[in-house]
């Protein structure tokens, strides 16, 4: 290849290039590595895809913003182009914003490109988790990057938070009066971490300009170096792929980066890039010259957050109003620091751990590169069902006000159900869930002994009829046969061989005890006697059904047992 | 560590074994489909027309962008229909370019899909685990290069490097500081007094007894909020002032939180809610509710302002009135007690 | 007016070469046709019928008899005979003219099936009847009257004034965009984009339902203009960054967000990964 017979200008251009960087680099090791990478092709692998394009949209329509915006909360009197809001009082930080949105040209464009793709952020972090979860693929060699997607899908959710904060308008300052409560909140240091932040008393003068750089900054900084370890971490340790035909734990199949994987990754970026400038520019978002300046005596009714702040608005305003009051000693509010830090702090924990726990009630420490169907586990995918329910009904109730106006429902009414439906509906979902997928292993297993029903009836000499069962196709059969046998963990000895006793050993009666919940349950999967055997009867149907001259949908299929 | 499935060293394992070789799946690819664009001649020059014909759009949806970007001045308004009124700039620079865009991303797709190799190939993983004999020798290296610092055994010279290393992110902390004050009283104090007078929000008119009827509502500041703001330009007295006045019918009016500050059934409370500050006025003057609109909190002004619903625990401060010699409203004194969310001093 | 100002500089820019691309760039994505804001004004300054004399009417005995036989027929099972009101409905003795005018005219009165809130429906009367009924009551005792043509003269009010009005005394339960919000136990703050200039100033002056009362004491007729104009320009105002989503907020972002935007780049998504035939 690197003498080739047709020397044209291109090839020239290559292999100067090639020679050049390996000259100074010994890049040419590398790039042989990795130029002809296998990328295996999935819808849902490309979530994360959404993730990073949009990250990339909002480097690109935040600097532009930067240009024009000032953060600075100093009071002016706005002689803009914006007619109703003319000779009104407001901040420079207000102002700037409606100068983009008014006088600059494609500066509105710009401003709703940022807002969506910031949106999209979020949510497609969001759904690339829920993917990555309810198909195993955080489980070892992966565990760490899933901690570190648990650090992007918070930092993603402060950088959203205080992007939403900067124009300094009705609504988002209705959003920074929360959070100077919040903070208030927090027992013993709340109101000197406060006056530090917004230095000294709220809204003070001090504050836009700090959140401006931490917006534009810091965090999106800590993105960037988090982004680039892990893609990183997927590169070296190569994407995971779902199960199929010629699909092993041991290797990779999908299409090589150069060619076919860069033009669809690339692609997808113009589609996603475009798909965005479309939207913002025929759907208003965030039209912050009508929610006004924000000034710390108006609101506005239906005050919400954008929508991955929704949840915690929902819990805050589900908490029963607890409040611990020692009159003159101090005062500690619950209502305020369980649904706003106390219960996303778990939460999140609980989630950047959840390889971990899983891992301990399995004792499952294999590497696993095939992903899992949901079904396969169902006190996985039961628990991931249960926590979505239970982050819905927050997020419903962040909402709460707005679905009474449309509904004409009793915000009362809504609140009260919802608090009732936090408790009641997780453990139900995970039930019903668990459910659901231990009738789709036997569903599965049905498929395996006995094969695809056809819908053609044979009548044996006994005049009993059958209906005719064909042996599954050897795709669905490779996806069927995938499954792993979730693992039990053996009961723990009190003593060693020397007769030493075993430390922990409450821990390892409760790991047994979980390891021993988590797979009971399951479908055990035929045996090899079982297939074969199964396999012999439905050829043995079919070729019966051949003899009384019974038409098949394709020629009896010679079942794949090379056993 | 018995009773976990790990296996040392070779961390890829073929699927667990426990149904017997079973479990292998199928190893094979399926056999490759050849494409029309493979086989016919002229479906690949169709497809290759395609997917030119959509780069050339893109250009063209480029340079429309940039004309539009020039020619529309960024106050002019288009009636869209379905849409409305809509900016003319944003909506032709944005709906070009997004084209432009959009369309690179189609034609690209396109032709991976149909003109690029399609067959799908196969690499194989290997593990990530390094041979038992490396792994040993890093380990060795690691404790020999502890031993040869001495960091074990040298006790005095390691605490008092843990020591060190400990105390020097302080200084980060006593920087912080100076981000802002230390709390006083402010958080305990408002504008109000003892005389000051109530003006209307944001009109700054005086209020009489006599401009409200039963059922009125107005948002209200002291008077001295606006010479206060000409001289320190900043929110922070706002956000602690703004009250609510109101006025019902003695006989509605259940309960105070004082001997007689309200003013002939006219009341006024704290407008900053008790849960986390947001500025309530969603008054139903018949009920006499008052609903937070950022947490649904609600309270009965007649009765004290105690919380009925929602999350927030404690009622909004009455602020005492009365009027002057003149007949204006004005306030008995200072709120009572600290304004807006509680905090971990207030007590 | 700010479409008057916009429709200048459009005319204006009629005579730059570059309008005929412009015409023809603008054609090419929108599917109807586009015309310029601001070409009709119509007199909507008080949003009654004009043929109606309300003067004439409220001094008219014959019109407050008319009245009273309407409210025989109509109102009395509820309100009582004399509008003493009984268990099923308030007294309207002293609510005046106003509010008589401004229920039966937004179609609240007579009510419906019963609910936490009296809904904005089709009027029952016609124009003259609500006059009649109006006149009615108000013969009984004074209270609010229905305003006079110089209180309702909103056309030269400063609209940022009234914006500013309207976010400290109304948005908190009309919401910013005065599309409503919700008030406690079923109750609701209606939209205000059907209100006539006239309702809106007799629902300030009467507090209707659960809304309170803003008399001209407490907001002055010159402020109530102001307000009414900030109404009128939010009925028809621009969506400069294109589709409004019903202007309530981040929720219907959200829900545009996760069904549309989602949805299409998921569709791409999986377009990308079929295989070409």
């Amino acid at each position: 290849m690197s003498n080739s017979v047709n020397q044209g200008p291109i090839d020239k251009s290559i292999d100067g290039t090639v020679k050049y960087l390996d000259d100074r680099f010994s890049t040419a090791g590398f790039i042989k590595r990795n130029m002809r990478k296998v990328f295996p092709d999935h819808w849902s692998f490309m979530l994360g895809e959404i993730a990073l394009y949009s990250f990339i949209i909002l480097l690109l329509s935040g600097t532009y913003l930067t240009f024009f915006y000032k953060p600075s909360m100093l009071e002016i009197v706005y002689d803009g182009s914006y007619l109703p809001l003319k000779g009104i009082k407001m901040s420079e930080a207000y102002a700037s914003t409606l100068e983009i949105s008014f006088d600059v040209r494609g500066g509105l464009l710009m401003r709703q490109i940022h807002h969506w793709a910031a949106l999209l952020f979020v949510a497609s972090v969001s759904i690339h988790l829920l993917r990555v979860f309810f198909t195993g693929a955080f489980r070892k060699p992966r565990e760490i990057n899933w901690l570190i997607g648990t650090g992007l899908l918070t930092l993603a959710i402060f950088e959203g938070f205080s992007g939403y904060s900067l124009p300094d308008d009705l609504l988002s300052g209705t959003g920074l009066r929360i959070a100077s409560g919040i903070v208030l909140a927090i027992p013993v240091v709340g109101t000197y971490a406060s006056y530090l932040v917004f230095g000294g008393e709220f809204p003070g003068l001090d504050f836009m300009s700090r959140l401006y750089t931490i917006h534009v900054l810091l965090i999106p900084g800590i993105l960037l170096g988090l982004i680039t370890a892990h893609l990183m971490m997927v590169w070296y340790q190569k994407h995971t792929q779902y199960p199929g035909p010629g699909r092993t734990n041991n290797n990779v199949v999908g299409y090589p980066l150069l060619p076919v994987y860069m033009a669809k990754a690339g692609g997808f970026f113009f589609i996603v890039f475009g798909i965005l400038v479309l939207v913002s520019a025929l759907v208003t978002i965030n039209p912050i010259w009508a929610y006004g300046p924000y000034i710390p005596d108006q609101v506005t009714a239906g005050s919400q957050p954008d929508w991955y702040i929704g949840w915690l608005d929902g819990s805050t305003r589900l908490m029963p109003n607890w409040e611990i009051t020692i009159p003159g000693l101090f005062t500690l509010s619950l209502n305020v620091l369980i649904p706003t830090l106390i219960l996303p702090g778990l939460m999140f924990t609980i989630l950047g751990l959840y390889p971990w726990i899983e891992q301990w009630i399995t004792g499952d420490k294999r590497a696993h590169h095939l992903l899992e169907r949901p079904r396969n586990n169902p006190n996985r995918t039961g628990l991931g069902v249960m926590a979505l329910t239970f982050y819905a009904i927050l997020w419903i109730s962040g909402g709460n006000d707005i679905i009474a106006q449309m509904l004409n429902l009793s915000i009362n009414a809504i609140t009260i159900t919802m608090r009732a439906m936090l408790i009641i509906a997780p453990p139900i979902a995970f039930v019903i869930t668990k459910r659901i997928c231990l009738s789709l292993q036997h569903k599965d297993k049905e498929l395996l002994l006995h094969g695809e029903p056809t819908g053609r009836l044979l009548r044996l000499p006994s005049g009993e009829f059958i209906e005719i069962h064909e042996p599954v196709s050897d795709a669905k059969r490779a996806v069927l046969l995938s499954r792993t046998e979730l693992p039990m963990l053996p009961v723990p000895a009190s003593h060693d061989a020397n007769g030493v006793k075993t430390p922990n050993l409450w821990a390892k009666k409760l790991q047994r005890r979980l390891s021993h919940w988590w797979s009971v349950d399951q479908v055990p999967l035929p045996t090899v006697a079982e297939l074969e055997s199964a396999t012999e009867h439905t050829l043995h149907e079919l070729s019966e059904a051949q003899e009384q001259g019974v038409e098949l949908t394709k020629d009896t299929p010679a079942p794949t047992s090379n056993h | 560590m018995s009773n976990e499935l790990e296996h040392e060293g070779s961390s890829i394992l073929p699927v667990q074994q426990t149904s017997t070789e079973v479990n292998t799946p199928v190893s094979v690819l399926p056999p490759h489909v050849l494409r029309r664009a493979d086989i016919d001649p002229i479906a690949a020059t169709r497809a290759e027309r395609q997917v030119s014909i959509m780069f050339l759009l893109s250009a063209l949806f480029t340079l429309l962008a940039i004309v539009s970007f020039i020619a529309i001045p960024v106050d002019q308004y288009v009636r869209v229909p379905g849409a409305g009124v809509t900016q003319a700039s944003n909506l032709a620079v944005g709906f070009t370019l997004g084209m432009a865009i959009l369309l690179i991303g189609l034609g690209a797709i396109h032709w991976a899909k149909k003109l690029m190799p399609d067959e799908e190939v196969t690499d194989s993983r290997h593990s990530f685990s390094s041979s038992k004999e490396i792994r040993q020798s890093v380990m060795e290296e690691i404790r020999l290069g502890g031993q040869e610092s001495g960091f074990a055994t040298r006790k005095i010279v390691r605490r008092s490097l843990l020591t060190a290393l400990a105390l020097l992110p302080l200084p980060a902390v006593v920087l912080a500081l100076d981000f802002g004050p230390t709390p006083k009283n402010e958080l305990r104090s408002t504008l109000w007094g003892k005389g000051v007078r109530l003006v209307t929000d944001p009109t700054g008119r005086l209020l009489r007894p006599e401009d409200f009827q039963v059922g009125s509502l107005v948002s209200a500041h002291p008077e001295n909020l606006h010479d206060w703001e000409e001289e320190n330009h900043n929110l922070n007295a706002r956000a602690k002032t703004p009250i609510l006045v109101v006025r019902m019918s003695p006989e509605e009016l259940r309960s105070t939180q004082g001997e007689g500050w309200d003013y002939q059934g006219i009341v006024a409370f704290s407008k900053v809610c008790t849960h986390v500050g947001c500025p309530i006025a969603l008054y139903e003057h018949r009920t006499h509710h008052l609903l937070c609109p950022c947490h649904q909190s609600t309270f009965d002004l007649a009765d004290s302002a105690n919380v009925v619903f929602g999350p927030a625990a404690r009622r909004l401060p009455q602020l005492p009135i009365s009027v002057d010699s003149e007949g204006y409203l004005i306030a008995q004194s200072d709120f009572q007690e600290p304004v807006g969310p509680s905090f971990w001093e207030r007590g | 007016m700010s479409t008057n100002r916009k429709t200048l500089k459009l005319s204006r820019f009629r005579k730059h070469p570059a309008a005929i691309l412009v015409v023809l760039l603008v054609g090419l994505f929108t599917t109807g046709g586009l015309y310029s804001v601001g070409a009709n004004a119509a007199n909507k300054m008080t949003g009654r019928e004009a043929v109606v004399d309300i003067e004439s009417i409220m001094s008219d005995p014959a019109s407050i008899d008319q009245g009273n036989r309407l409210f025989a027929t109509g109102c009395a099972t509820c309100h009582g005979l004399k509008a003493q009101g009984t268990s099923d409905g308030p007294t309207l003795i002293g609510v005046g003219a106003a509010s008589v005018h401004f229920q039966v005219a937004t179609g609240r009165m007579p009510m419906g099936a019963p609910g936490a809130q009296v809904m904005r429906k089709k009027p029952i009367y016609s124009e003259e009847q609500s006059l009649q009924l109006a006149a009615y009551v108000a013969s009984l005792s004074p209270g609010p009257a229905i305003p006079t043509d110089e209180q309702l003269d909103w056309m030269d009010a400063e609209l940022a004034e009234g914006g500013e009005l309207f976010r400290s005394n109304c948005a908190q339960c009309h919401a910013f965009a005065g599309r409503g919000g919700a008030l406690t136990e079923g109750k609701y703050a209606p939209s205000l984009m059907l209100a006539t200039p006239i309702q809106i100033y007799e629902a300030m002056i009467t507090g209707p339902q659960a809304m309170p009362i803003f008399n001209d004491k407490t907001l002055t007729v010159e402020e109530k203009q102001a307000v009414i104009k900030y109404i009128e320009y939010l009925k028809d105002s621009p969506n400069p960054g294109g589709l409004e989503l019903g202007r309530y907020g981040p929720v219907t972002e959200g829900l545009f967000l996760f069904t549309i935007v989602i949805g299409a780049l998921i569709a791409a998504a999986i377009w990308i990964g079929v295989k070409a035939k």
